[in-house]
């Protein structure tokens, strides 16, 4: 029964993938919607069923499909695994899925490859739901490259734009370095182990005494690398913000609510190998609080709707790693779960407002939307409070509990993570500000068609805000659901260490001043004083090296890409040329020596005679002269 | 026998060998017409008869007389073939000029 509702729950958005890809152009568009759709809502009521199950059984769900690899005594199965963890994450992966599958109907509707969208987004979803539900590290991993190769194929949809399609390159081979991190991980965990198991890999290195301290070191980091990869860190998050080519949809399902949230999803998953190896966690909490900083100060002065919820979404990325770092699993997936609510709110949005402006994303060519798009309005609203952590809105509560961890762990990254998030406040209520206050300042054609989107398109949003709204729920201080939720699977919850009392509530207040401050400063500047953001010639000084985002594209060309494409072009006009020239050059004194020795076979008989009569003369004074002396 | 190779030495009938041999060769090739070319070629072989049964008498041993038997035989049934290939030659080309047989060209 279990095994079976399990298959259910993997397959049946492949299914959707399979009818789209196949049979999706004679369907039709609505047929196409209705599928894929449907085949996420039948996920997410599986997911809900193992979920109300588990409530009460606290037992987790193991499956064994069949022996997959198997060399003596390093065995894989090909297994699935339903425990708490994967199933809250199932939750919010199929739920927000299968909104978002719901507003792509009404998005993409005028898109002529529809039908080869709603694949890629069943696709997407079948690998995620591999990634989430493996019960071991290489199934986890199908998922992993899975999710990539549909992340590629969805930012790059709108093929036809060369940039776009450069953008998905991108992506695919940033992820690719962090992959690569991620199997190096995987094959010292298995040399190291002997089973890639996530069941007997804790059990092992809960009990074990003689573990080594570096390979174990070692194998953290590159699983961190591989996550920094996929969660979009520091060094290697320059492609989210390029990833916003892709349709809306995509930005706010994969971008934001849960691709990007693998690598979190990982490290919480193997948290018992992060514990044996508190040299990496340090790195990982610094490496979260600076991309924290770093994205929010981008996002300041990004003027693209899309690349300041992109940047938003890096550093908010950023907090959560810094959770990780500090041990505070439970912490970073409350914030997960609260993000993916807030985020795919606001990205959604802002793909209602691109579609009301006929896919202007330019926030300087915006303003005054409040009116003609009411429902996008309020919902965005909504979702921003909780995303700058106002009280009493999801964002609150999650960030609250980032920057509590990181106070009692460490002052320095609680004063980073704090400005990080003074600057989310500022730049939402930017974007807010300048994209639905004061008058609209596109052109008059845009004006005239100005409109709230149709229902399709409210509904995710609604029901988004809604959750961006009350999400906190989940985990209120003091008594959390969510950690008496996960406390089988983490080995200590550390948020119970500190109980509510009075430097608690200062910083909620601290926290709560900051955002509200946050709020302020981007009232006055841009409805008191009315600024627009200038034309990019006009930027100078600090926010000009803001708005090219510190120049790490450029420094990343000339340091890792320019080099790179030297050597390879060294290697095809030198080594290559060179190597063919001798491959070839054999060749060709072969042919030359044929074509001399052809000139011998002449047809004259005579010639043939002559040269034979020479050849026995010379044979025999040859003999004649060996014998003689 | 003895007697006649005491009147002649041995040696002399080498160096009329090795004369019939190279006016065969030199026959070969420096002739064009087909017919000179295979008498010469008769020469040779008779050249190399001939130091055989020199030899075989001067070893007192007949098995070099009897291997002129055969090669003789081989002889006649080479011309035989070679005379007819000639004919057929002749009638295709018109002409038994080895010179002109030049299809094996490569």
């Amino acid at each position: 029964m279990d095994t079976s509702l399990i298959l259910v729950l993997l397959l049946s958005p492949f299914l959707g993938f399979l009818f789209n890809v196949f049979l999706g152009k004679k369907a039709g568009k609505s047929i196409v919607g209705i599928v894929g759709t449907l085949s996420v809502v039948v996920s997410f009521a599986v997911t809900i069923y193992f979920f109300l199950q588990i409530n009460q059984t606290k037992q987790a769900i193991e499956i064994n499909l069949f022996e997959w690899i198997s060399i003596q005594r390093f065995k894989i199965n090909f297994g699935l695994l339903l425990d708490q963890l994967s199933l809250i994450w199932l939750l919010f992966v199929t739920g927000i899925g299968a909104l978002i599958h719901l507003y792509s109907i009404s998005y993409m509707h005028d898109d002529e490859k529809m039908h080869s969208f709603f694949a890629y987004l069943n696709l997407f979803i079948f690998f995620m739901i591999t990634l989430v539900i493996g019960s071991n590290l290489l199934v986890m991993f199908i998922g992993w490259e899975g999710v990539g190769l549909c992340s590629y194929l969805l930012i790059g949809f709108w093929y036809k734009n060369q940039d776009f399609n450069d953008a998905a390159k991108k992506a695919f081979i940033m992820n690719r370095i962090g992959d690569l991190g991620f199997l190096i991980g995987i094959f010292i965990v298995g040399s190291l182990f002997n089973t890639l198991d996530f069941t007997s890999l804790k059990t092992i290195i809960t009990t074990a005494t003689d573990i080594n301290d570096f390979w174990i070191a070692l194998a953290a980091l590159a699983l961190f690398i591989g996550a920094s990869g996929k969660s979009a860190q520091i060094p290697l998050y320059t492609w989210l913000p390029d990833a916003m080519a892709g349709p809306t949809p995509v930005s706010a399902l994969i971008h934001a609510a849960t691709m990007v949230t693998a690598g979190i999803f990982m490290i919480t998953r193997l948290n018992f190998l992060f514990d044996m190896a508190p040299s990496v966690q340090n790195i990982i909490a610094v490496i979260g609080a600076v991309t924290s900083l770093v994205a929010a100060t981008i996002a300041l002065t990004q003027t693209d709707i899309k690349k300041v919820l992109a940047y938003s979404t890096v550093s908010q990325l950023g907090l959560m790693f810094l959770a990780l770092g500090l041990g505070a699993y439970e912490v970073a997936v409350f914030h997960v779960i609260t993000h993916a609510f807030f985020k795919a709110c606001l990205f959604l949005g802002s793909g209602s407002v691109i579609h009301g402006l006929n896919g202007e994303q330019d926030m300087r060519k915006m303003g005054g939307l409040k009116k003609a798009m009411p429902i996008t309005f309020i919902t965005m609203l909504i979702a921003s409070l909780a995303i700058s952590g106002i009280f009493p809105l999801a964002g609150f509560w999650s960030k609250d509990e980032i920057l509590m961890t990181a106070f009692h762990h460490n002052p320095t990254l609680w004063v980073i993570s704090s400005i990080a998030s003074i600057m989310t406040a500022f730049y939402m209520f930017r974007l807010m500000y300048l994209t639905f206050f004061k008058t609209f300042r596109g052109t008059e054609e845009q004006e005239h068609h100005l409109h709230e989107s149709p229902s399709l398109i409210t509904f995710p949003l609604i029901v988004l805000a809604i959750l961006s709204f009350i999400g906190g729920i989940i985990s209120l201080p003091g008594n959390s659901w969510l950690n008496n939720y996960l406390s089988p699977l983490l080995s200590k919850i550390v948020h119970e260490e500190h109980s509510m009392g009075a430097t608690e509530y200062t910083l909620m207040a601290i926290a709560t001043i900051g955002a509200i401050a946050g709020i302020i400063i981007a009232r006055i500047k841009y409805i008191k004083q009315n600024t627009i953001p200038c034309e990019d010639a006009e930027i100078t000084g600090v926010s000009k090296v803001l708005y090219n985002k510190y120049y790490v594209d450029e420094i990343y060309d000339a340091v890792f890409v320019k080099p790179v494409n030297f050597l390879s072009n060294f290697f095809r006009d030198t080594v290559e040329t060179t190597l063919s020239a001798m491959v070839f050059g054999l060749g060709k004194a072969t042919n030359e020596l044929a074509f001399q020795g052809k000139k011998l076979q002449n047809g004259s008989i005579g010639f043939y005679l002559f040269a034979f009569v020479i050849g026995v003369c010379a044979i025999l004074t040859y003999f004649y002269y060996q014998n003689n002396f | 026998m003895e007697n006649i190779l005491n009147q002649i030495g041995i040696e002399n009938y080498i160096f009329l060998s090795v004369i019939l041999f190279c006016i065969g060769v030199f026959g070969v090739l420096y002739r064009r017409n087909a017919i000179i070319v295979f008498m010469s070629i008769e020469i040779m072989l008779n050249a190399v008869n001939l130091l055989f049964v020199a030899f075989s008498t001067y070893h007192q041993d007949a098995q070099g007389q009897v291997f002129v038997f055969f090669s003789m035989a081989v002889a006649a049934a080479e011309v035989a073939v070679g005379l007819a290939i000639l004919v057929s030659v002749f009638r295709n080309l018109g002409t038994i000029d080895v010179g002109n047989l030049k299809n094996l060209k490569g």
